[in-house]
């Protein structure tokens, strides 16, 4: 087995590895922001999920390879993204909206007096 | 040790193995010594390179990037991909309170080392999903041939 398949392979058999994905959280009076970076992850491949006191985003990568193509340098090693928040209860978490674009997940999470179990569809542009 | 409190991870033995693969800073993340020119760690952005018998991938993970507004350029076997991004950050005014800044914001480059067999010529570049993909083309003389013994 050459060593790119090795690594991967180890990458398979050990679930759970994700890449942590840097975001900004940004709250004010009328409810928080988050936005998270995603590169290579499209659209049908993400994940938002929230219920009551939680918020989980995942994605994975799908890179456009020609055939034959052998890693040779890689700082993204793993094709997967995971990052999971509690959110307190005055967030509403049913009135949220998210968008996904070049990458770029901005997720919107409104202020209210209730919170209820709900996952988010997300919108084109 | 973590850049802020938000981002101790849950699966503490997913962030030691990490922890654990950059401890070789000698090598560019698969057994080999990088390019003097690859950069640390941790620059924006990331950058994958592949080869395969035609060509030569190099991938630019830069979400929420214009790409009218990316510069990618080539010059002597030397790519350079550099640009900026903006912040998404409100301004101070506005009084929000900022729990996390992790995204990079501000103008990056980053150059890649293309190895002598590519055709410089022949170059493509593509921005999808967040990630700019470039492909050069090898050379047609540098592809291996089979030779007919008669």
């Amino acid at each position: 087995m050459s060593e790119q398949q090795e690594v991967a392979k180890q990458e398979e058999t050990r679930p759970g590895v994700a890449i942590v994905p840097p975001v900004d959280v940004v709250e004010d009076n009328t409810g928080i922001t988050l936005t998270a970076d995603l590169p290579g992850v499209p659209r049908d491949k993400l994940t938002v999920r929230v219920d009551g006191d939680g918020l989980l985003i995942e994605g994975e990568v799908a890179l456009d390879t020609p055939e034959g193509i052998e890693a040779v340098y890689a700082e993204v090693q793993t094709p997967r993204y995971r990052r999971a928040f509690t959110l307190s209860r005055d967030l509403d978490t049913a009135k949220s909206a998210a968008a996904f674009n070049n990458g770029v997940l901005k997720l919107r999470i409104p202020k209210a007096e209730h919170a209820k179990p709900r996952k988010i569809d997300v919108e084109i542009g | 040790m973590y850049e802020s409190l938000l981002r101790f991870p849950s699966d503490l033995f997913a962030e030691l193995d990490r922890l654990s693969r950059e401890m070789q800073p000698a090598f560019g993340g698969l057994g080999r010594p990088s390019s003097i020119r690859a950069g640390t760690r941790g620059a924006f952005p990331a950058i994958n390179i592949g080869t395969s018998p035609k060509s030569v991938e190099v991938y630019a993970f830069a979400p929420g990037i214009d790409p009218a507004k990316l510069e990618v350029s080539i010059d002597q076997g030397l790519l350079t991909i550099a640009g900026e991004r903006a912040t998404d950050l409100p301004e101070e005014s506005d009084k929000p309170s900022i729990y996390a800044s992790e995204r990079y914001a501000g103008s990056f480059k980053r150059v890649v080392s293309l190895p002598e067999d590519v055709d410089a010529a022949r170059i493509e570049a593509r921005y999808r999903d967040g990630v700019l993909q470039v492909s050069v083309q090898r050379r047609e003389s540098a592809q291996p041939k089979r030779i007919e013994v008669k």
